[in-house]
């Protein structure tokens, strides 16, 4: 029998009034759950406060969904609100040991003057450094305490997820969004998106395909408190690719493989590529905008909070 | 030997030389050479000495290390030309078109289904890995297809005289403008034989790619505006930016003029904004965008590439043609032909080995000492190697790199440049050989491909054979392609602008560069005053409080403390104090309203606004900037000082008439005029305020008498007033020659004119209310003043209060006059507020 999961989520991006209009602003926006075989998205709708900004809908080179919001109409603060429906399906876990050994993988992407199947060239799409990525040796020497001769690459995967899991902190005043991964790696602390770029470093640097993901995680409420509007965050976890499954995923934060609790909003290199907001802005008073976002089963709803 | 230039002509027979072969002199040289055969030492050198003269009085400079401060250093060009034969050419722009066909056809397909890349021709690492591939920009047409409408390859040719490729330049190609300027120099130096030679024209070559921009771009029924893009005036090739946009007549821009609304490109104006239809970039892809780039460009255009996508603007090149930028590309070009264009490349690139393949690899390790070593993709520093120089550990160092990290390294062939002859300088006939390289370009046209018959030859530095550089000693030579049959007579020298390409005003002035010109007239106007002051208030103390000159020497601390350059404590305050304060007013820029500060506020908005002040004003500016340098180390007296004050003050006096002779009446003018009488009209207005208020406390008719005088020697007029009084300097009939007489430049009266005279004009253009009413009326005030009431025959107490009133209507006048500034500035200068841009990610 198919599990299922069905979602509300609302995702509010604010530059907060301040007295200093904002006179302009252009930003890109990855705040529609992408459709997938596992995921289908019921509803996505993205509303601006004041309603004065164009907004264009679109797909963008990984086939995520996208939009590009502008506003050159002075007014004191915006906000950004997202609200998605969203179904998600359990999905069958490969068995890590039926997998080729990850040496397999990173040899057949090597380069030979000869045709390419659709599914290798769309894999190295994601086999080298990019902006948040970087490739190096120390990296690779990490990945190898994982992938040790001969693993299957599944069974690595599970196995760099695990010690990532296992020997780092998750600790949200370690890091900033900037943060080196090479830094991460030193420290030994990060919140889901440093892991996430640490994992996808890793493999990269051991010639494995990694995907960035990202999204959401269903969060539960402290026992016998109701479920605050606003107090979860966007997620961020990673795809490996193996010729016969296609691409895996492992959340190195939680030490698990998503299954009904994450909530897919797309995937690309690295964070840049699908930050669910990015854009500049003229005016206000440069402050970072607040973000809050609530995943809501819909089970709950109606529920007295 | 048949000419006696070449008996001691340095040939060597290892390389191919350009001039002289096995047989003897190339035939298409042999007219040149008997030319310059028949002129006399004195005649070459004086050519060579107008060709130095031409390259200084044009500004041509490359800046060297795109430093800040300018280092801007004079283009380099050798007198002799580099000569091509028709035939030769021929072959050379027949490759070059193909290969900017073929170029351009790969952008779309990387751009697009990839082909290339599934079919196994070029390895995906070399798009996906290269920073270059600008991800957003796929699946993007650029209108008709055209993604590389200038085009640039080096050529070098190796010892049996054949051309190869050695790299590709896709990005924004520089080096044309020089090419041109080139041309400009090199034929001016041989009128005659340029013309009997029958060298093929430059001209057109521009005007071809002008069309094709004008026809691609989506006008929508709209006349065309072009810009060209710049990164500003610290880009290493900003000359040749600036060059361009006057040759094609297209505003010059900085990412910031530009704004994009509902998915459309505005260029801001002083006269609102204007819509922009096709952007020519020299500003890198990756920088355009910060929304979908690179999000720390803060020279980029917000929402530029949203317009792309939309379809509202041609960008050319087109956005993400860098990718094409790698040393790996050239050896899989050859497949890539056949697979595109279903023909040969014509001409080869050197050899190339991309690391990444393993092949490849084992055979460049095997062979490291006579290959070339380079990275793969540019930016990551620009080191080369030369297999056959390294040492031994440095050997090792270089197969460990390359055996870590085999991706990222290329090896190409060592080729052994053909050599050119140069002009050796010097007092006597003689000729040199350089090693030589070629840049040779190709820029779309409504027809195709068009090559320009010529191309900026580079020479290399007394011994270097390998590398050519414009950083490294290198110069550079005019390449003069020779036609076969007669060139249309009236081209030949047609460097000219024809009656057709007349342009009457260029209309497009960009709010950034009115705001420039505005501040350069006030930091102008302003830098004189306090120079002036300074002067006056030094030479004063040096003549000491106690002198019978008192008067002057009180007045004088008053004004110098009012205009913030001493300490205000006037009466107490030590000599050597006042002094050491005006030291510093004058030559250090942490004191912020002295000279030094003002003088780098005006060379700042100069070099913002440099593309449109003339030579002379931009030299006499840098002359002045220098010593102002020197004169921190070297000026320790107050004899020095005043000595550097003086050359300070005649720099700008000349400056302002620079101002009213060099520069093109057009509004940029109008608005650095108006700049300079509203600096002289706040300025003067303050002074005389102070002056009034200062002057009840100066007891004596002598000390008054002396006051007086110091004020209008301050103000420029002291010549004037002696002239029209023929007496001792009163305040009566001075205050009123430095207020209501308008034929008196240095008057309130004249500022007012002038200002109002120009801002009506606006005011009356744009209908808005500058405030030019409010400034007018204020001065009306002034006139309208009882003068009588400072008749030395009224009571003292009466004069007094008559000056308290008389202060503050100057009081008024000045505030009427930044009110005016400020207007101007909200109105012409920016379109979105005055506040800062931040970037997010969230």
């Amino acid at each position: 029998m198919t599990r299922s999961a069905a979602y509300t989520i609302l995702h509010e991006t604010e530059y907060a009034p301040c007295g200093v209009p904002v006179s302009l602003a252009q930003h890109l926006l990855h705040l529609i759950p992408r459709e997938l075989p596992w995921q289908s998205r019921e509803s996505g709708r993205i509303v601006v406060e004041p309603d004065l900004a164009h907004l264009t809908e679109g797909e963008d080179a990984f086939g995520n969904p996208v939009a590009w919001l502008s506003l050159d109409t002075p007014h004191d603060g915006l906000l950004v609100r997202a609200e998605s429906h969203v179904t998600v399906m359990s999905r069958e876990l490969p068995d890590p040991e039926d997998s080729p050994p990850w040496e397999t993988v990173r040899d057949s992407l090597r380069y030979h003057p000869e045709p390419r199947d659709a599914d290798s060239l769309d894999a190295l799409r994601y086999l080298y450094a990019s902006p948040r990525v970087p490739c190096s040796a120390a990296l690779a020497a990490f990945a190898g305490q994982a992938f040790k001769p001969g693993v299957p690459v599944l069974a690595g995967a599970q196995a760099l997820m695990a010690l990532i899991f296992e020997t780092f902190t998750f600790d949200a005043k370690a890091t900033e969004v900037n943060t080196p991964v090479h830094e991460v790696l030193l420290r030994k602390r990060g919140v889901c998106q440093d892991f996430a770029h640490l994992m996808i470093a890793a493999l990269r640097s051991a010639g494995l395909p990694a995907r960035y993901m990202s999204g959401y995680l269903l969060t539960d409420p402290p026992p016998g408190k109701p479920r605050l509007i606003g107090a979860d965050a966007s997620h961020a976890w990673v795809a490996v690719w193996c010729p016969h499954n296609g691409w895996v995923e492992y959340d190195p934060t939680n030490g698990i493989q998503p299954d009904l609790r994450h909530v897919t909003l797309g995937w690309g290199r690295d964070f840049q590529d699908v930050s669910p907001l990015r854009g500049v802005i003229l005016g206000g008073l440069a402050q970072a905008p607040e973000v809050r976002v609530t995943v809501m089963p819909d089970a709950e709803q109606g529920e007295p909070v | 030997m048949s000419s006696s230039i070449l008996a001691h002509y340095p040939y060597r027979p290892d390389s191919y030389d350009e001039l002289f072969g096995e047989d003897g002199v190339r035939p298409h040289w042999q007219e040149f050479l008997d030319h310059i055969d028949e002129s006399s030492a004195d005649t070459l050198k004086l050519r060579a000495a107008q060709l130095s003269r031409g390259i200084q009085q044009n500004g041509v400079t490359y800046n060297v290390y795109a430093d800040p401060r300018g280092t801007d250093r004079p283009w380099s060009v050798d007198l002799l030309p580099l000569i091509l034969p028709a035939d030769e050419w021929r072959g050379i722009s027949a490759a070059i078109t193909q290969r900017a066909r073929l170029l351009n056809a790969l952008l779309g397909d990387l751009y697009g289904a990839q082909t290339t890349l599934s079919e196994g021709l070029l390895p995906p690492e070399l798009v996906y890995g290269h920073k270059g591939f600008l991800w957003p920009c796929s699946g993007l047409k650029p209108p008709g297809g055209a993604y590389l409408h200038l085009y640039a390859a080096d050529l070098a040719r190796s010892p049996d005289g054949r051309w190869w490729v050695i790299a590709d330049r896709t990005q924004s190609p520089s080096g044309a403008g020089y090419a041109l300027e080139n041309r400009q120099l090199v034929s001016r130096a041989f009128p005659d034989l340029f013309r009997d030679m029958q060298v093929r024209s430059l001209s057109g070559f521009f005007r071809g790619l002008q069309r094709s921009l004008a026809n691609q771009a989506p006008t929508d029924g709209e006349p065309p505006l072009t810009v060209l893009l710049t990164p500003g005036p610290f880009n290493e090739t900003y000359f040749e930016h600036v060059y361009l946009a006057r040759n094609m007549g297209f505003p010059l821009v900085e990412g910031q003029d530009l704004t994009v609304r509902n998915d459309t490109v505005f260029l801001k104006t002083v006269s609102g904004l204007k819509r922009v239809h096709a952007i020519l970039r020299r500003l890198d892809d990756d920088f355009c965008d910060p929304v979908e780039l690179r999000a720390d460009s803060a020279l980029g255009v917000p929402g530029l590439l949203g317009a792309v996508r939309a379809g509202r603007v041609l960008v050319a090149n087109a956005l993400g043609s860098g990718l094409l930028e790698s040393a790996a590309l050239p050896g899989f070009l050859p497949g890539i032909c056949r697979h595109l264009l279903g023909e040969e490349i014509a001409m080869p690139s050197v050899a190339t080995w991309w690391c990444g393949e393993e092949p490849a690899r084992k055979e460049v390790l095997e062979n490291l000492r006579s290959l070339v070593i380079k990275p793969t993709f540019p930016g990551g520093g620009n080191e080369v190697i030369f297999g056959d120089q390294l040492a031994e550990d440095q050997f090792d160092e270089v197969t460990r790199r390359i055996e870590a990290e085999p991706s990222a390294f290329v090896a190409q062939e060592l080729v052994k440049l053909s050599r050119a002859p140069a002009w050796g300088g010097g007092q006597r006939r003689k000729l040199l050989t350089r090693s030589m390289g070629l840049r040779v370009y190709a820029a779309i046209t409504p027809e195709g491909y068009n090559v320009l018959p010529g191309g900026l030859a580079r020479v290399a530095g007394v011994d270097n054979t390998r590398i050519l550089t414009m950083q490294k000693g290198g110069s550079s030579k005019d390449t003069w392609v020779l036609s076969d049959g007669p060139v249309a007579s009236f081209s030949l020298l047609n460097n000219n602008i024809r009656v057709g390409d007349l342009i009457e005003e260029t209309g497009t002035l960009s709010s950034r560069l009115a705001e420039n010109l505005f501040w350069c007239g006030r930091y102008g106007e302003r830098c004189d005053a306090v120079a002036r002051l300074a002067r006056l208030a030094l030479s004063r103390l040096s003549e000491g409080r106690r002198s019978e000159r008192a008067g002057a020497l009180t007045m004088m601390l008053e004004l110098a403390a009012g205009a913030g350059l001493i300490e205000s404590r006037v009466g107490s305050l030590p000599i050597a104090k006042a002094e050491l304060d005006l030291f510093r007013a004058v030559l250090d820029r942490r004191s912020d309203s002295g000279l030094a500060a003002n003088l780098q506020r005006l060379m700042w908005c100069a070099t913002q606004a440099r593309e449109h002040l003339s030579l002379d004003h931009w030299h006499a500016l840098k002359r002045l900037s220098s010593e102002l340098e020197a004169a921190r180390a070297t000026v320790t007296d107050v004899s020095a000082l005043l000595e550097f004050l003086d050359g300070a003050l005649t720099t700008f006096v000349s400056l302002s008439g620079f101002a009213m002779d060099n520069m093109t009446r057009d509004t940029g003018w109008r608005l650095h005029i108006v700049g300079r009488r509203v600096e002289r009209l706040d300025y003067l207005a303050r002074t005389l305020a102070r002056f009034l208020r200062a002057y009840g406390d100066i007891n004596g008719p002598l000390q008054r008498e002396l006051a007086v005088e110091a004020l209008l020697e301050l103000c420029d007029s002291i010549i004037t007033y002696r002239t029209r009084y023929r007496a001792q300097p009163e305040l009566l009939p001075a205050l009123h020659m430095l207020t209501t007489d308008d034929g008196n430049p240095h008057a309130l009266a004249f500022q007012v004119r002038m200002a109002s005279n120009y801002l009506a004009r606006f005011e009356a253009d744009e209908k808005v209310d500058l405030g030019v009413a409010e400034l007018e009326a204020s001065f009306a005030a002034i006139r309208a003043f009882p003068w009588g009431r400072l008749e030395a025959v009224c009571p003292a107490l009466e004069r007094v209060d008559a000056s308290q009133q008389l202060a503050g209507l100057f009081d008024r006048l000045g505030s009427a006059g930044r009110t005016l500034s400020d207007r101007l500035a909200m109105r012409f200068f920016s379109h979105v507020g005055q506040t800062g841009q931040a970037t997010f990610a969230a």
